[in-house]
C-alpha cells in the first residue's frame, strides 16, 4: 500500500524481448552497432528479421554492420493518453528511418532525441543508442 | 441481422451479449438455434465457436473457423461463411462480434515490460497505440500525395453529420472543419476527431442460401462479392516495410473483390469504409477505385463524402468515428441497412454498397446488393 501523497512509481519503459530471430540485432545495439540481415544468396537486405529471404527464399544470411545513417521516412509527435512510462516523455517524436544502405528494404522505427528540433521527411539522421532498463536500443538524432 | 444498442457500457458480459445478439439475428431470419450449422468468429472474440454451440444447444455444428487481425476480419467472416454456404458445407452460418471494454480493455494498454514479436520493433520506441501506428502512415501519405489535415477533417465532419441523423450513434453533435483543426492532438498529425470512439456493442449476421433467406422477416441482402487481401511484406499495423507502404492491404483486397464480381466501383452508390482513423478512409477511396491514387483528399473536399449530395456518401451511420467502434462490424450492419433501404441517411435507389474492414492490417471487403 502506498502512503498518502506518495505518487505511484512510474512503470519501466517496455523493452524488447529477444527471440532467436532478433537476438543478433539487440546484441549488436548493446555494443553500439546497428546491423541488419542480408541474404547471402541474392544480396537483399531485410528488416524486420525473418528466417527466409522474401525475394529468393534462401535461408542463408549474415548480419551486416550499417553506417547508421538514413533519412526520415515519416514521423509522429505523441501526446497523452499514453502508457505511464511514455507519458513522462510526452510529447515525444517517433520516426521511421529509411537507411542509406537500402532505403526501400531497411526502414526502422525509432525515437528522436528530445533535444532535436521538429524533423521533416527526407532530413538526414544518424543513429545513437540509449539504455532502457537493462537493454540498449537505437535513439536517432538529426544531422 | 442482430444488433444490441451501442454504448459506453454494455451492462453484460461479452458472452451473454454474443448469445443474445445471435438469437436476435436468427429470429429476424425466421430461424432458431436448431437451424445453425456453422459459426465463424474473429480471433479477438472472447467466446469460441464451440462454446456458442454449447450455450445455444446447436445440435450439429459442421463448419466453424476464425479469421485473425482484429479490425481487418469483419468482412472476411461473412466471406468465409458465404464460401461454406456456396460449397454446401453448411447452410446457416452465424457471424458475430460482441465487445465489452470493461472486460476487454484497451489492447495497446496491455503491453508488458517486455514486448516480443513484431511489437519489439515499435513499442520500445513509443509507437505503441494504433493511433501512433496509423499517424506514421498518414504523414507519409500527406507527403507523397499532397493530402492535408483538412482532408482528414472532411472525413470526420461527414461521419458526424451522418451520426447526427442516427439515433443509435454515440456522438451526434455536429462538428466543423474548424472544430476538427482545433481539437487536441493525439498523435500528430492526427487529432481527437481523427480517432474512432471507444464503444461497447454486439452485432451478428446470418449467412445462408437465398432460398432460406427469403423466409425471414426482413428482405434478404445479397453478398455480391467478398475478398481478402494482404500484399507483400506486410507487418500488421506497423506496415512500413513493403516497397510501397501506401499501397495498403486494401489495394490487394480490392483487386480480389472486383476480379470475382461483375460489379465495379461505378456500380456502387454508397460505401462503408473502415475508419478507425480518418486517413484510412481517404486511402480506401483510392484503394477501392472510387478515385485515382493520391486523389482521396480532393474526392473528400467540399462534402464529397456527405449524404445526400456528396458524390459517394460514406459511413452513413456515422461510422467508427461517430456511431460506434466495434471493429467495423457496425459498418457491415449499416451496409445491410442501406441495401434494405432502412438507413437514417438512405441513399435513394441504391443497388450496391461496399463495406471494407480495417486496412493497415490484413483486410477484407464485401459488396452487398439489394434484393429486388
Amino acid at each position: 500500500m502506498t502512503a498518502a501523497g506518495t505518487p505511484p512509481p512510474v512503470a519501466d519503459r517496455p523493452v524488447p524481448r529477444r527471440d532467436e530471430g532478433s537476438a543478433p540485432f539487440w546484441e549488436a545495439c548493446a555494443q553500439g552497432r546497428l546491423v541488419a540481415q542480408r541474404c547471402t544468396a541474392c544480396g537483399r537486405f531485410r528488416f524486420p528479421p525473418r528466417p527466409t529471404c522474401p525475394a529468393c527464399r534462401s535461408f542463408e544470411h549474415r548480419w551486416e554492420d550499417l553506417s547508421g545513417r538514413g533519412r526520415v521516412w515519416s514521423w509522429i509527435r505523441a501526446h497523452p493518453p499514453l502508457l505511464p512510462a511514455f507519458a513522462e516523455l510526452a510529447p515525444y517524436i517517433a520516426l521511421v528511418v529509411a537507411l542509406d544502405e537500402d532505403p526501400i528494404h531497411l526502414r526502422m522505427i525509432g525515437r528522436l532525441e528530445p533535444a532535436c528540433p521538429e524533423p521533416a521527411i527526407g532530413d538526414p539522421v544518424q543513429v545513437g543508442f540509449e539504455r532502457v532498463v537493462d537493454q540498449v536500443i537505437p535513439l536517432w538524432r538529426l544531422g | 441481422m442482430g444488433l444490441l444498442p451501442f454504448s459506453k457500457n454494455l451492462g453484460r458480459p461479452e458472452r451473454t451479449a454474443a448469445l443474445e445478439v445471435i438469437l436476435q439475428a436468427l429470429a429476424e431470419a425466421g430461424m432458431g438455434a436448431d437451424d445453425v450449422d456453422g459459426v465463424v468468429r474473429t480471433t479477438m472474440e472472447s467466446t469460441t465457436d464451440a462454446h456458442i454451440a454449447f450455450c445455444l444447444g446447436i445440435p450439429d455444428l459442421r463448419f466453424f473457423g476464425e479469421v485473425g487481425h482484429g479490425g481487418g476480419s469483419g468482412c472476411a467472416l461473412v466471406g468465409h461463411a458465404a464460401l461454406a454456404v456456396e460449397a454446401g458445407v453448411a447452410e446457416v452460418v452465424v457471424v458475430y462480434r460482441a465487445r465489452n471494454r470493461s472486460t476487454g480493455g484497451r489492447p495497446w494498454a496491455q503491453a508488458g515490460n517486455q514486448v516480443g514479436g513484431d511489437a519489439q520493433w515499435s513499442v520500445p520506441f513509443g509507437v505503441v497505440r494504433p493511433v501512433d501506428q496509423i499517424a506514421m502512415l498518414a504523414r507519409r501519405y500527406m507527403h507523397e500525395c499532397g493530402i492535408t489535415t483538412r482532408h482528414f477533417g472532411e472525413v470526420a465532419v461527414a461521419c458526424r453529420s451522418h451520426a447526427a441523423r442516427n439515433p443509435g450513434a454515440q456522438m451526434r453533435d455536429p462538428i466543423t472543419l474548424q472544430d476538427h483543426a482545433a481539437a487536441r492532438p493525439v498523435s500528430e498529425p492526427l487529432r481527437l476527431f481523427d480517432c474512432c470512439l471507444e464503444s461497447d456493442g454486439a452485432v451478428a449476421f446470418v449467412v445462408t442460401t437465398l432460398e432460406r433467406a427469403r423466409g425471414g422477416a426482413r428482405p434478404p441482402v445479397l453478398i455480391r462479392a467478398h475478398a481478402q487481401g494482404v500484399g507483400p511484406e506486410h507487418v500488421v499495423m506497423t506496415s512500413y516495410h513493403s516497397e510501397n507502404p501506401l499501397q495498403s492491404t486494401a489495394t490487394f483486397a480490392a483487386r480480389n473483390l472486383y476480379r470475382r464480381s461483375e460489379v465495379g466501383p461505378n456500380d456502387i452508390q454508397c460505401a462503408q469504409l473502415y475508419d478507425a482513423f480518418s486517413p484510412l478512409v481517404l486511402m480506401s477511396l483510392e484503394a477501392y477505385g472510387f478515385c485515382g491514387p493520391g486523389e482521396g483528399g480532393a474526392f473528400a473536399e467540399d462534402g464529397g463524402l456527405q449524404w445526400p449530395a456528396g458524390r459517394l456518401p460514406v459511413n452513413t451511420s456515422g461510422g467508427s468515428l461517430s456511431e460506434a467502434y466495434v471493429h467495423g462490424f457496425n459498418l457491415i450492419a449499416e451496409g445491410v441497412r442501406q441495401v434494405r433501404g432502412t438507413s437514417t441517411a438512405q441513399v435513394a435507389g441504391l443497388e450496391h454498397c461496399l463495406v471494407s474492414s480495417g486496412s493497415g492490417v490484413p483486410t477484407s471487403a464485401l459488396i452487398l446488393g439489394a434484393y429486388r
